[in-house]
């Protein structure tokens, strides 16, 4: 197999020495066995040591790997590079304060996701054994529990973009209904209480950016107006 | 440079299965406690696990701990220790119903309980028959314990220190454990963590190999942290390599497929198992099914043009079985394989997966070590737990979902034993001795310093095709001789190792050369460890110890029934005997046999 070149054109930004951020090009060569993104990418800081993003699993799992990609929000290990067109061009997910190349600053999201109490409520003295539940009830939390705290989503909506701090965002929303889903929780009303705000919640509007970009093909969107109906009956 | 101090009655190094489930028992008890880890928790490699966490619930089919731990013994080709092991089994009904209480969402029985899938080495009666004894959350079992655990500790409180890389193990001369140094990684500083106790929880180091399951971050940072301060590692030839790696990528694929129904095949269809296991079949224990796969290679019969690998076929499953059980494993098999297992077969090789060595501890997770003629005497301010702790439940081969219980078990034994340590007064804060920062900080200087080296992915890379030659799921004495000589000479290379970026800003150039460091470390115990036993036992299996009448699978118990202790200082290995004694007069000890599925 002839060996394979690519061109890149990568975002990078090293604050202990550069003023402000760069595109920077570059030419690989890759090895038969690269074939996602990040193959490439690690491929290409054996070349260049100082090119830095977050890596671990590789298998689309662990969420450390989420970038802008060609201008859409992606995990490196899950895209093909043959998929791409190139130059392929790689900057660090919008939206957030970048720390260094591809690393973002993640604090504002994992505040918002840690906001909604994503830990299961039931103060009821715990059963001797599991509590129960019927597999239509535990269904309900298919596509939701899934998440890996990508925020791909989140850094993908303008919501978020202009009020990281006050809007919840698609990726904390989708946790938020997780647990106002499983049947073993028992904080509902104290769940809906913390989201009835003018931003939290409502600042969604509907824009579906985030179900676009989810790698796990979750649809916050359809959560988030899940907790909008469970509103609107609790009203009535 | 200088070094700030923080001080704890705890900390926790790595903030997976263990590490979550430890911290949790100490910040329930209200105690001022530090976890670092290197990702963000739920980052973990925990993450990645799939089928299942043991536990003889009995929900599907009658089970009982009795059944559990003779498989365990069984599985560990009698080298677990029998006390930790009985310890084990039948705490696991307790921490999996804990999990569920934290709000795991298992997949149900049809009647609202945990559903269970039958998994490789887990039985009835003793062998007789497969039990369904792995409790499961779709093939995304660990995805949904680690999510659990963090979410339950983001109740409790608890206070993290992310993306903070632990750099070594602090003693004072009396060899008790301090604390340790690390690294902030966004500003690359370093700092004291000054402890009344240490718990490593820092999981595997699966990429010492070419070829493997393990993350990245797997890279044996507790281990290479505990070596160099004079703790040996315990039974580090015993590597466990999965059955069903994605061929080419490495990527997993769950023995709970096996578990659903799915069956290994040959270059002309046919069930090998059948022919290796008539029991248990493609549910055999791991070792058995991997070196099964590897002689159906060698011998010719596998699959694709270079006869490279073999093929995991559930086309005879149903389309909606497939989607509701194993629906992560499909995503993985057409990214990783380019094949959707509803239509065709999963190409697969047997993949390194699984350290079951690690850093010696007692079912208590207390770290232990031998002194004054005691082989395990703890040490103190030292707990360990999951995968980077020996304790030792997995012997020379792990059952699947054994470990996600190991973590679940020890980790909390290890934290309330931290708990019952504090108030016994067995713990104090010790003076820190004025060089504790000293090893550290050298290490960084040489980094910082080192010119014409060489760069540590090329050091890397060879030290990962080393161990992938000499130390593979057959070993070969001759390849282990040379093994040891290789290993040593990348270990020196690796002492040289030159990194072009000098930010102090999340320079990753920097955390992956003090992880080759740690890896180095692993590896070196590995090789030697293994050149040394002489027998065929469990994972380790040699060429010159075969299956006889009078070693049967080329086990020697007369020589080779007990522990290796491997030293970093001079690469000295030394020897503990192996607990055969359960911890309670509630069952007998399970006596020696050959090991048949
Ligand atoms: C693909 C795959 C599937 C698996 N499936 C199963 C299964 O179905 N059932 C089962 O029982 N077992 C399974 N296993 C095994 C099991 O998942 C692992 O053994 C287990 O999750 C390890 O957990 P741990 O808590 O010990 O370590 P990990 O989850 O690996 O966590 C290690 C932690 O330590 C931190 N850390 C490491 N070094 C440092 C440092 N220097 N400084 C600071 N922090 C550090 C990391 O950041 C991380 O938080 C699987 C393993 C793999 C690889
Ligand atoms: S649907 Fe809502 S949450 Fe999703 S991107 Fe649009 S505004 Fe954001
Ligand atoms: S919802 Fe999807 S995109 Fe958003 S954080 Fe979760 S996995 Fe990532
Ligand atoms: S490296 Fe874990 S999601 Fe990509």
């Amino acid at each position: 197999m002839s060996k394979r070149t690519i061109q890149l054109k990568m975002y990078r930004y090293d604050p202990d020495k550069d003023d402000k951020p760069y595109m920077q090009d570059y030419t690989l060569e890759l090895e038969p066995s690269d074939k996602k993104l990040l193959d490439a990418l690690v491929r290409l800081k054996s070349k260049d040591d100082s090119l830095s993003f977050r890596r671990s699993c590789r298998e689309g799992v662990c969420g450390s790997d989420a970038m802008n990609v060609n201008g859409k929000n992606r995990l490196a290990c899950l895209t093909d590079i043959d998929s791409l067109p190139q130059p392929i061009v790689l900057r660090p997910l919008p939206g957030l304060p970048v720390i260094r190349d591809l690393i973002v600053d993640m604090t504002q999201f994992f505040k918002q996701y840690h906001s909604i109490k994503p830990y299961l409520i039931n103060d009821a003295p715990a059963p001797e054994r599991e509590r129960l539940q019927s597999p239509e009830d535990r269904e309900e939390l298919n596509g939701l529990y899934e998440c890996i705290l990508c925020a791909c989503c989140s850094t993908s909506c303008p919501s978020f973009w202009w009020n990281p701090d006050k809007f919840v965002g698609p990726a904390g929303l989708l946790a938020a209904y997780r647990f106002l889903a499983d049947t073993r929780d028992e904080a509902t009303s104290e769940r809906l209480d913390n989201l009835e705000d003018p931003y939290r919640l409502f600042r969604c509007h509907t824009i579906m950016n985030c179900v676009d970009v989810c790698p796990k093909s979750l649809n916050p969107t359809r959560a988030i107006g899940k907790i909008k109906d469970m509103m609107v009956s609790r009203a009535v | 440079m200088t070094v700030a101090k923080r001080t704890f009655d705890a900390v926790i190094v790595g903030a997976g299965g263990a590490g979550l489930r430890a911290a949790l028992q100490l910040s329930e008890a209200g105690l001022k406690t530090a976890v670092l880890t290197k990702v963000f928790p739920t980052r973990s490699h925990t993450v990645a696990a799939q089928g299942g966490v043991a536990a003889s619930l009995g929900n599907s089919t009658e089970d009982n701990w009795h059944w559990h731990m003779y498989d365990t013994v069984k599985g560990s080709d009698w080298l677990g220790d029998q006390d930790a092991i009985e310890f084990m089994c039948r705490k696991a009904n307790e921490v999996v119903v804990e999990l569920e209480h934290y709000g795991m969402p298992f997949d149900r029985t049809d009647n609202g309980k945990i559903y269970q899938r039958p998994f490789g080495g887990h039985s009835q009666n003793y062998g007789k028959s497969p039990v369904s004894r792995s409790c499961a959350a779709a093939d995304r079992t660990g995805h949904a314990m680690l999510h659990a655990l963090y979410q339950r500790n983001v109740r409790a409180n608890t206070q993290f220190f992310v993306e903070w890389m632990a750099l070594d193990l602090i003693r004072n001369a009396d060899g008790d454990v301090l604390g340790v140094t690390a690294l902030e990684m966004e500003t690359g500083e370093v700092s004291i963590f000054h402890a009344k106790a240490t718990i490593f929880a820092t999981g595997g180091a699966g990429r010492i190999f070419h070829s493997s399951t393990n993350a990245f971050i797997n890279t044996g940072d507790g281990l290479g942290m505990a070596a160099r301060a004079g703790v040996p590692l315990e039974d580090m030839e015993f590597w466990q390599f999965h059955p069903t790696g994605v061929f080419g990528a490495g990527v997993l694929i769950t023995e709970g497929v096996r578990g659903e129904g799915g069956i290994l095949r040959n270059a002309s269809g046919e069930r090998f198992m059948e022919r290796y296991a008539p029991n248990l079949k493609d549910l055999a224990s791991r070792d058995v099914v991997s070196r099964s796969m590897v002689t159906e290679i060698n011998e010719g019969r596998g699959c694709g043009p270079d006869k490279d690998h073999v093929l995991l076929d559930i086309t005879h499953l149903s389309p909606e079985t497939i989607m509701k059980r194993l629906p992560g494993i499909r995503e993985i098999s057409i990214q990783f394989a380019g094949v959707d297992p509803i239509k065709a077969p999963i190409p697969v090789v047997p993949t390194a997966h699984y350290q079951m060595g690690g850093i010696p501890t007692n079912y208590k997770g207390q770290v232990v070590a031998p002194k004054n003629g005691n082989p395990n005497a703890p040490i103190t301010g030292f707990y360990a737990a999951g995968e980077c702790a020996c304790a030792s439940v997995h012997g020379a081969n792990r059952l699947g979902t054994n470990s996600l219980l190991d973590l679940l078990v020890f980790g909390k034994s290890a934290g309330e034993s931290v708990v019952e340590d504090l108030s016994n007064g067995n713990l104090s804060l010790k003076p820190l001795p004025a060089d504790a920062a000293d090893v550290s900080l050298a290490r960084l200087a040489r980094l910082e310093g080192q010119t014409n080296g060489e760069s540590v992915f090329d050091v890397g890379l060879e030290m990962r095709r080393t161990m992938q030659k000499h130390a593979g799921v057959f070993r070969f004495d001759k390849l282990l001789k040379e093994g040891v000589a290789a290993i040593l000479d990348v270990a020196e290379r690796s002492k040289r190792t030159e990194i072009k970026d000098k930010s102090k800003v999340w320079n990753t150039a920097r955390t992956e050369a003090l992880e080759l460091d740690n890896l180095i470390e692993v590896a070196k115990a590995t090789m030697v460890s293994a050149e040394a036993r002489k027998e065929s036992r469990g994972a380790h299996v040699r060429d010159d110890a075969p299956d006889t009448a009078e070693f049967p699978n080329g086990r020697n118990d007369n020589e080779w029934l007990k522990h290796t202790l491997w030293y970093r200082d001079g690469n000295r290995l030394e020897y503990k005997p192996v607990t055969m004694q359960p911890l309670s007069q509630d069952v007998d000890p399970i006596a020696l046999a050959k090991r048949t599925y």
